[in-house]
């Protein structure tokens, strides 16, 4: 039987246990980052995660970090603390699996002996979890080096700390570690369920994945990287039936929307970028403005706007009068609801899937998209939930530029100065299904 | 090269996404005699090909066979067989040659070079061959040492090779066993750290385990993600189309509708077929459309459903009648027989389109084991079409009546299929290619292999 099946929901959940995932690595090998990433795709792709950081109970239950001697293996005081943090942290999955309906727990620590990971493996049977083990080797410099630039350095534990102190404590900390740390051994472990990933992913060892879950985070974790780039997420420049407050449909672009193609291309230009790859949909408005670059840019179906079925091409203050029911339910559950004949922004996440898995192969990429679909990727690169996703501001006419950062994703928008109607409807208050037609319109932006 | 799209007029029917590939993609494959590596390299090519990548097979064996006309003895393969060694190096040249002009000149994407490659200077010559052509090279190393595993290969694709036409079982087998050993004392298995700056998978144990090294772009990540999703266990996959449906016997495509009496009949013969088929642990799925879904609500176990095994969309000609296609698109409706896989509906799909779509569910399909999956016709068409390695030309027409039930086995380089029809009456939704598919052609012409209807 499978837990929580949604049936309305557009792809199987395919998870029948919930699934620990055990990160496994000395300081500074990325397990947090790796953490936060595996956590954003698998909650944007509709499987509930959560990440439980171990550090993060360790500062909570020892309030100031004195230095890196807490770690020392042979400290009794601190050992006892540190494996009281674990614990709470395993109870703490147990509520999220079990009592919040969680599908999938992240154990970001640094697992690196036998019984400690014994400890978890015993932990997962007990309460019938899958135990999954992601770990990740490095021994080249300057990548640790780099990693502990960009997040050790900033840590609430240096707050206060001069840098070239809180490097050398840090490397003293990972000394710690390096005594007692056994990796996963391809005999001794070889009934785990692992993934072990060299060197940021030159080479991957893969055993055992026994399930679905386990095979898309395979998956996932053998496409992602750490060059630096940038991606760029942009509308199409606006159209004739935006001026006129229609949705959906495959018209051309307006004056103005000319007039933005031209100032993208411009924009982009100026990035200087070697190698960037121009993605559009298949509809006539991203192609268009793609046109106007000058560029070889390619063509997604799946990059196309969300199909309004029975609503293709009409205003809001249509479908208030054709459809006023569906019109209120969709205001109800904006991310679920699907227009009849057509699709739900759940169905959207889904398809945009390989596209947001092509994103993290590739490095430079200018997305010209649509509005839904620029919310969704939007909220991939920013993790936000559901409840947000379909009210995420994608103005026409403005550029995101999302360069990845520290554990995150640095934001800049850019708005190229060229005027366009606004397409974003607010939430309205009232969304009961028999509510006026002043109330459904009151949040409908102006048109012609 | 298909899916890039060039700055020119946006073409209605440009499938594809990415660019797999700038430039062609040689996989080789390694290991020892009886490790796989045909099944997999038939695999793999029939999977690429499905998804839209132009690939071809290009085994070793096949060439050494026919310069040799007739196979003696596994003495050929003696490792101090000069005689033996020349004819093997110009099997293998002449095979690389084939993919030379496969790849440059026919527009093939990728290239499969099956034989055992067994040695690091075997592996360096392909190298070399692969970097002087411009092709990327990524090696598909199977390793096993399980003998029972070993044992079941023989049995099932050895002793029926033309090499063995003429031996009784157990002859072959031993002719076989030798064979083997005469590649082992010179195999060089591909190495973490001598090999480290190669593209490769290596397979242990039919995929107990897997070492990826330096995979390099799209194609290869998504070759990998297969290759990690395939089993051999024992296993059967059942396709069907919902019970026959309302808008069915009106002659009308697409729609939404529920069964007839006939397709509710049909769903409950589906039941006790599939109780008499005592299959343990079967999984269910279907679409989202009440059609399939009330064909599997008699089955009384439960299903999952998959909006991407929706039927394909028909965009403005939902629910419409061929008649009335002809008569209010017949423009579109010729275009449609003139090229049906690549053709788009007006605010519709393609069947293109619907390959991927689908790939999901083939790519469980591979993880799974016995499955039904209870879909439509255009659905089921690709589908069967992967299992069942056909052409993008052939896929639209490969029929698929309804209250018929295809159950289809792998076995050996390929599957069976078992046609089963329930014995349940329902109309045929099958539409061959009219002789006239000519855009200026009659009325007539256009309706002349309509099925029967309402």
């Amino acid at each position: 039987m499978l837990r929580f099946q949604r049936p309305h929901a557009s792809v199987p959940q395919f998870t029948n246990s919930p699934t620990v995932i055990v990160m496994v690595g000395l300081p500074a090998r990325g397990k947090t980052y790796i953490s936060k990433k595996l956590t954003r795709y698998l909650n944007w792709i509709g499987v509930t995660t959560k990440v439980f950081n171990v550090g993060q109970y360790r500062r909570e239950a020892t309030q100031s970090y004195n230095s890196y001697e807490f770690f020392k293996p042979d400290n009794l005081e601190a050992m006892k603390i540190r494996n009281a943090c674990v614990n709470t942290a395993l109870k703490d999955v147990c509520d999220y699996l079990n009592r919040d309906r969680g599908q999938v727990a992240v154990l970001d620590a640094t697992n690196t002996t036998p019984d400690r990971r014994e400890v978890i493996l015993n932990f997962g049977k007990e309460n019938g979890y899958k135990v999954f083990f992601v770990e990740s080797i490095c021994d080249d410099p300057e990548i640790i080096a780099e990693n502990i630039k960009q997040v050790k350095l900033t840590s609430p534990d240096y707050v206060g700390c001069d840098k070239e102190e809180a490097l050398a404590d840090f490397l003293k900390r990972i000394e710690c570690y390096q005594m007692t740390y056994v990796p996963l051994d391809d005999n001794k472990d070889r009934r785990l369920s692992y993934i072990k990933i060299f060197n940021v992913g030159s080479r991957y060892l893969v055993n055992r994945v026994q399930d679905h879950i386990q095979s898309r985070i395979v998956y996932y974790l053998m496409n992602i990287h750490v060059t630096p780039r940038s991606i760029y997420l942009s509308r199409h420049g606006e159209s004739e039936l935006n001026l006129v407050g229609r949705i959906g449909g495959d018209s051309g672009l307006s004056q103005r929307g000319a007039k933005f193609a031209s100032a993208l291309g411009t924009y982009m230009r100026g990035q200087c970028i070697s190698d960037l790859k121009v993605w559009t949909s298949h509809m006539k408005r991203t192609i268009q403005t793609a046109e106007a670059l000058g560029v070889q840019y390619e063509q997604w179906k799946a990059l196309n706007e969300i199909d309004a079925g029975v609503c293709e091409e009409m205003t809001y203050e249509e479908i208030q009068e054709h459809y006023p029911e569906e019109f209120a339910l969709r205001d109800q559950d904006k991310y679920r609801y699907r227009y009849p004949k057509g699709e739900s922004y759940e169905d959207l996440v889904q398809r945009l899937e390989p596209v947001i898995m092509e994103l993290e192969r590739q490095e430079n990429v200018l997305v010209i998209c649509h509005q839904a679909v620029m919310r969704c990727l939007l909220a991939y690169f920013l993790d936000k939930s559901a409840i947000e996703l379909p009210y995420l501001k994608c103005p026409l006419h403005t550029v995101l530029k999302l360069t990845p950062v520290a554990y995150g994703c640095k934001v800049e928008s850019v708005f190229l100065n060229i005027e366009a109607v606004n397409t974003h409807r607010d939430r309205p208050e009232n969304v009961d299904v028999d509510r006026d037609p002043e109330e459904a319109l009151e949040t409908v932006p102006e048109h012609i | 090269m298909r899916g890039c799209s060039s700055r020119s007029k946006s073409t209605q029917n440009q499938g594809k996404a990415v660019c797999m590939t700038n430039c062609p993609t040689l996989i080789v494959t390694v290991g020892l005699p009886a490790r796989g590596k045909t099944y997999i390299s038939k695999k793999l090519t029939r999977y690429l090909n499905w998804i839209g990548v132009p690939t071809r097979e290009f085994n070793v064996g096949q060439y050494r066979r026919e310069f040799l006309k007739i196979y003696k003895s596994f003495e050929f393969f003696r490792p101090d067989n000069e005689e033996g060694l020349k004819i093997r190096r110009q099997c293998a040249s002449a095979a690389l040659n084939d993919v030379r002009q496969y790849l440059t000149e026919e527009g093939g994407q990728v290239a499969v070079f099956d034989a055992t490659n067994t040695t690091r200077e075997r592996r360096d010559t392909i190298l070399e061959f692969a970097e002087q052509n411009g092709f990327k090279a990524f090696f598909v190393e199977s390793v096993c040492e399980d003998p029972e595993v070993i044992q079941e290969n023989i049995v099932q694709v050895k002793l029926g090779s033309p090499d063995y036409t003429n031996c009784n079982t157990e002859e072959a087998v031993e002719d076989f066993m030798k064979r083997i050993k005469c590649y082992e004392n010179s195999y060089e298995t591909l190495d973490e750290v001598l090999d480290r700056d190669l593209s490769f998978i290596k397979i242990m144990d039919v995929g107990q385990r897997y070492l990826v090294n330096r995979v390099l772009d799209h194609i290869q990540s998504r070759i990998v993600y297969y290759l990690m999703n395939i089993h051999i266990t024992p296993r059967s996959i059942y396709l069907c189309r919902h019970g026959e449906s309302e808008l069915n016997v009106k002659g009308r495509i697409g729609g939404d509708s529920g069964l007839t009496p006939r397709g509710k009949e049909f769903a409950k013969k589906l039941n006790q077929f599939i109780q008499t088929q005592n299959i343990s642990e079967l999984k269910v799925w279907t679409s989202q459309m009440k059609r399939t879904i009330q064909t599997a609500e008699a089955l009384n176990v439960p299903y999952e459903q998959w909006k991407v095994l929706n039927e394909i969309d028909a965009g403005v000609c939902e629910e419409m009648m061929y008649e009335e296609i002809q008569g209010n698109y017949p423009l579109e409706f010729a275009l449609r027989d003139q090229d049906k896989y690549r053709y788009r509906y007006p605010k519709g799909e393609s069947y293109e389109d619907l390959v991927q779509r689908l790939e999901p569910v083939i790519m469980e399909l591979e993880r799974q084991e016995n499955v039904l999956v209870i879909c439509h016709q255009a659905v089921m068409r690709c589908l069967l079409a992967y299992f069942l390695d056909k052409t993008a030309e052939e896929l639209p027409y490969l029929k698929c009546p309804l209250h018929t039930v295809l159950k289809l086995t792998p076995v050996a380089y390929g599957c069976k299929v078992e046609s089963i029809s329930l014995n349940v009456e329902a109309v045929n939704t099958h539409r061959e290619k009219p002789e006239n598919v000519d855009i200026h052609r009659t009325t007539e012409d256009a309706l002349q292999t309509v099925p029967a209807h309402f």
